[in-house]
């Protein structure tokens, strides 16, 4: 991907101000539909997920008391792998971008959640749902692009340092969780500007000290100790579970914004953007994940990123419901909708950090022939 | 759930320490989070209870049986207690009446409901409510009971779903202690809730009882009182009605100079009607500030110098909302109006709502 701005193909040239406003409406009646029907159902759905993962992860906790023998070993470490899943992506994703809030529930609330992560819920929610959904895929605003660490669109400068990029994402995704709370505590920003004594980045780095803590007092001493004998087979069970998880996750989120077909955007382009465009730019920059119910479940509904990034505060059980109208409106204004199985978008996504590891010569990017239309300038 | 309780004293029991060692194992969660999977009603849960069984009373009004969680710490007749219900997936919380009475064997407690036009919780409580259903309860609460040293005699002056905390006090025992009388209006002779119990205790002498149907025979009004009642003035009295007659009831007796013979249930304290901009009160920063129906109470709070949570100012982070604690707002998006009463634990997204009305920040 290349900045859509410059591209000679600029598949939202052919778009009017009002074909972009349009379409700002047509997405806010899908919204508003939404809301007006969301209710029982939806309620049932959040709490039946939640016992699910809960139910699941104490009996596969329990399974591997006895994790010296192979099969409970499996057994427990696939459920619990999975409760982890659940909890990090259908659960807790969700529940912390406010997708819940109108229960009214305080037990299933943004402001009082907690996750098998980390990273602190406000930390995350800051740098996730403050930052990377309002500046999407916008060039040095939305860190999401790489996570800082790597290259992955042709207008990002190439550097050196990217040449090692697809060995730091095979790292970063066996110990994804820290990653993410080294993203969101600014980690490497702020030791480079020698920011590690200001007192509120000490405050928060001491908040993801303790949930580092505990989670490795849980999972690698409290609950192989309970296992008495089977202390170390369980210790391996649950590291293994967590690499699962940091793998699975990494893996569904690297197709959220990475695989071939997305865009990305200037950051002059967001000057006074209005709604319209801010919808437009969510369609362009997001990628979905095709396959079962189980899967997007288990993606956390990520599988629908492009419904998601046009509605992070619906439910996410209704983004497959929706899908279909959203997908309706992409096919009238000639947008592409990006999307694919999730074995074809992984491997997307990784060709590009490899891809870009090194440098692309300039000529490869074909200039237009017209000073290229801003998407904010609502003149393409 | 990562909240925590606050530690009473300094000292450290064996208790603290172990409940320290469940949520260690637990973390994230709380241990109390994997119980109320299995034991929602158990000693040292929030508050909750099950719904055992609903029994219409009269065409529009129901009697809701409820087992109280253990935590449950008993009432008084004629306090009510504050049910939190899951109305389309939405936590709605209403005060009602418990009609019960105190210490029952099985510890069950009832509440009386009457199906009011247009009340979420309250039809959906009469008509729709499953047992089995798990509600929130908080424990019972109000003033408006009978003391420890009864009145001779005793005045209760009732319309429609007034009757519910008064029939809680007669089925204590009052009408044993203290000479009764009832004065209760309803629509129609069918529609009086309680209707056959309260014709039995007055064949039975216990009390006298006054039934009006305002279909028939008109609202009752206070002059009438002298007629039915001669020496009205003189018993200690308790109102319990809509909010027309309780304003009519209270002017009389000030009138009197005899206020303090009187006592008030106001079911629906507050009424929110929403409007267009308002004061927006932030409680704990104490500000008050005027704000347009355009203006998102984020930038109002701001501007008045008030310390407020913000995020996107779009209204996709969640990082600015905040308990509204009383009041009402519209969503600036799509006019949607939200409306609190104190204890609601409504929470709302300021980037995006505006006033509409007076409303309490908890901020």
């Amino acid at each position: 991907m290349t900045v859509i701005q410059k591209k000679a193909d600029n598949q939202i040239a052919h778009l009017s101000a009002e074909d972009i406003e349009i379409i700002g409406k047509e997405l806010d009646a899908i919204r508003d539909r939404v809301i007006a029907d969301r209710g029982e159902r939806d309620a049932r759905y959040i709490r039946k997920v939640i016992k699910t993962q809960r139910t699941l992860e104490i009996s596969s906790r329990a399974v591997l008391l006895f994790s010296l023998f192979p099969p409970a070993w499996i057994v427990g470490t696939a459920g619990l792998a999975v409760a982890k899943i659940l909890d990090n992506m259908e659960i807790g994703h969700n529940v912390l971008h406010g997708q819940w809030d109108w229960m009214r529930d305080p037990k299933i609330h943004s402001t009082t959640w907690d996750w098998d992560h980390v990273s602190p819920p406000d930390q995350w929610k800051h740098s996730h749902n403050e930052l990377h959904h309002r500046y999407t895929n916008v060039l040095g605003k939305d860190n999401d692009l790489g996570y800082g660490i790597m290259r992955v669109d042709e207008d990002q400068p190439w550097h050196p340092m990217h040449l090692g990029q697809p060995f730091y994402n095979l790292v970063n995704a066996c110990f994804f969780e820290y990653g993410i709370a080294a993203y969101d505590l600014e980690l490497g920003d702020n030791l480079k500007n020698g920011r590690h004594k200001d007192p509120a980045f000490r405050a928060r780095a001491k908040a993801v000290g303790r949930k580092i803590r505990r989670q490795v007092l849980k999972d690698y001493v409290l609950h192989p100790l309970l296992s008495g004998p089977s202390f170390l087979s369980t210790l391996a069970a649950t590291f293994t579970a967590n690499l699962i998880r940091n793998l699975w996750s990494h893996s569904v989120i690297m197709c959220g914004h990475f695989p071939n077909g997305v865009e990305t955007f200037e950051k002059t382009s967001i000057e006074g953007e209005t709604r319209g465009e801010w919808y437009l730019r969510q369609m362009l920059g997001s990628a979905n994940i095709s396959g079962s119910r189980l899967l997007h479940i288990m993606t956390g509904n990520l599988s629908y990123q492009i419904e998601h990034h046009l509605f992070p505060d619906l439910p996410s059980n209704r983004y497959q419901e929706i899908a279909p109208q959203v997908r309706a409106l992409f096919d009238r204004y000639g947008l592409k909708y990006t999307t694919g199985p999730l074995p074809k978008q992984v491997a997307s996504a990784w060709w590009k950090v490899i891809r870009l590891s090194l440098p692309n010569r300039r000529s490869d990017r074909r200039q237009p022939v017209a000073p290229a239309p801003l998407v904010s300038s609502g003149t393409a | 759930m990562t909240t925590t309780a606050p530690r009473r004293s300094q000292k450290v029991t064996f208790r603290d320490r172990l409940l320290r060692l469940a949520g260690a194992v637990t973390t994230p969660l709380l241990p109390g989070d994997y119980l109320d999977l299995v034991a929602p009603l158990r000693a040292g849960a929030p508050l909750r209870g099950r719904i055992l069984a609903v029994r219409p009373e009269t065409r529009d009004a129901a009697t809701v049986v409820i087992q109280p969680g253990r935590g449950w710490q008993g009432h008084l007749p004629g306090q009510y207690v504050r049910l939190g219900v899951d109305v389309d997936g939405v936590r709605q919380w209403r005060a009602y009446s418990v009609t019960s009475v105190p210490g029952a064997a099985d510890g069950r407690i009832t509440v009386t409901v009457k199906a009011i036009p247009d009340g979420k919780v309250s039809n959906h409580l009469v008509r729709r409510v499953r047992p089995g259903t798990i509600v929130q309860l908080d424990q019972a609460q109000g003033d408006f009971v009978v003391p420890e040293a009864t009145p001779g005699r005793v005045l209760f002056l009732t319309a429609g779903s007034g009757i519910t905390p008064v029939m809680g006090m007669l089925r204590a025992g009052l009408p044993d202690r203290a000479d009764v009388v009832v004065v209760h209006s309803a629509p129609a002779r069918d529609d009086v809730i309680f209707g056959a119990e309260l014709r039995a205790l007055a064949e039975a002498g216990a009390l006298r009882l006054v039934e009006r149907h305002t279909d028939t025979d008109g609202l009752l009004g206070v002059d009438e009182l002298a007629g039915l009642v001669p020496d009205h003035l003189d018993r200690q009295t308790w109102a319990c009605g809509p909010i027309g007659m309780l304003d009519a009831v209270e002017g009389y007796w000030e009138s009197h100079g005899l206020a303090d013979r009187l006592h008030t249930e106001r079911f629906r304290p507050t009424v929110i009607s929403p409007g267009e901009g308002g004061t927006v009160t932030f409680t704990g920063a104490g500000v008050t500030v005027e704000a347009d129906g355009a203006t998102p109470i984020l930038d109002a709070g701001e501007q008045a110098g008030v310390l407020m949570p913000s995020g996107c100012r779009m209204g996709i982070c969640f990082g600015c909302v905040v308990p509204l604690r009383e009041g009402a707002v519209r969503d600036l998006r799509n006019g949607d109006v939200t409306t609190a009463v104190p204890g609601d634990g409504v929470l709302v997204q300021t980037c995006v709502s505006a006033a509409a009305g007076t409303c309490d920040i908890e901020l």
